[in-house]
């Protein structure tokens, strides 16, 4: 370990830190399922209600994601523009 | 390219003015030609209108504005049609600044600074038309919960990192197949990087016209669904 320097160390660690934030990509997959799967649900037992379903069902959809794309965002943040590289000097 | 450089997007145009450097962004740029060509496009479609339409470009015209009233007064409610060209603008300017993705420029909505700006513009009509509905001292009140603070702040980070995030994950998913398909066809011997023809449109397909479009809805839903609950008494 005496050959890791301190630069090496925090690279290291945010690229396991991005790799865990993308983590949170599971939560958003399993609820948008969830959702699509009640939307299909909903539009077999009332077919002609197709239009307004499907449409609540995406804005709901876009909005279950927000969680995810925080992860996203966090993965990015540590992979380009790391602000733990500044705080070695 | 370098990789970091394609997906953090930092071509600047370097300006020399008056020993000041100023730099100017791909996405300034991209935006204005954006702005121009929707203005070219409005001028098109409504220069020479007749009470009963004789062309194809007129009824183009006036279906959206009627689609665009209908939905508004549908979200926000009868009082409130004059939101109807703030966000017939806002769709507009958000769908086509994700849609440029497809002629292999950066979009616009993939820079924080532009969803930011836009989210930034709710939260502030958000704030006046609740002022202005229920009055200064009743909507300082509502801040006696702390909680109703954080979510007001909460309202424009959400939206625009909703809006960047999506757009930007898919310009960093194709800039990265791109990377991997040429990359595969040095590694199979090819003379030119063929691979890269034709597969990453499919990605293309999703990521700009798909993902921009629902974005570009989502975003003006909130908006009118936040101004809307504002302006009710």
């Amino acid at each position: 370990m005496e050959n890791v320097n301190n630069l090496g160390l925090v690279l290291a660690g945010s690229a396991i830190g991005a790799g865990l934030s993308m983590i949170a990509g599971i939560g958003p997959g399993i609820g948008e399922g969830y959702a699509v799967g009640k939307a299909c649900e909903a539009i077999g037992r009332q077919p002609e209600q197709q239009g307004a379903v499907s449409r609540t069902m995406f804005i709901g959809c876009a909005i279950a994601e927000s969680t995810g794309i925080y992860g996203f965002v966090v993965a990015i943040l540590l992979m380009f523009a790391n602000p733990f590289i500044g705080k070695l000097a | 390219m370098e990789a970091q450089e394609l997906i953090t997007g930092s071509h600047y145009l370097g300006l020399n003015l008056f020993g000041l450097e100023i730099r100017i962004s791909e996405t300034v740029v991209v935006g204005w030609i954006l702005i121009i060509v929707i203005g070219i496009i409005l001028k098109l479609l409504t220069h020479d209108l007749k009470k009963i339409p004789t062309g194809k470009r007129q009824v183009i015209a006036e279906w959206i504005v009627t689609t665009v009233n209908s939905l508004v007064k549908e979200t926000m409610g009868e009082k409130n049609i004059a939101f109807a060209p703030y966000i017939a603008a806002l769709f507009m300017s958000s769908i086509m600044g994700s849609l440029v993705g497809l002629f292999g420029l950066r979009p616009i909505t993939s820079n924080y600074n532009t969803t930011i700006a836009w989210a930034l513009v709710t939260f502030v009509m958000v704030q006046f038309f609740s002022i202005r509905t229920k009055g200064l001292k009743l909507h300082l009140k509502s801040y006696i919960n702390p909680l109703n603070i954080i979510g007001d702040l909460a309202l424009p980070v959400s939206m625009s990192f909703r809006h960047f995030g999506n757009v930007s994950s898919g310009f960093i998913i194709s800039a990265i197949l791109y990377m991997a398909l040429s990359a595969l066809s040095g590694a199979i011997g090819l003379p030119a990087p063929l691979t890269t023809v034709g597969i990453p449109g499919f990605l293309s397909l999703y990521f700009d016209l798909f993902s921009g479009f629902m974005q570009a809805f989502v975003f003006i839903m909130l908006t009118m669904a936040f101004v809307g609950a504002a302006t009710e008494e």
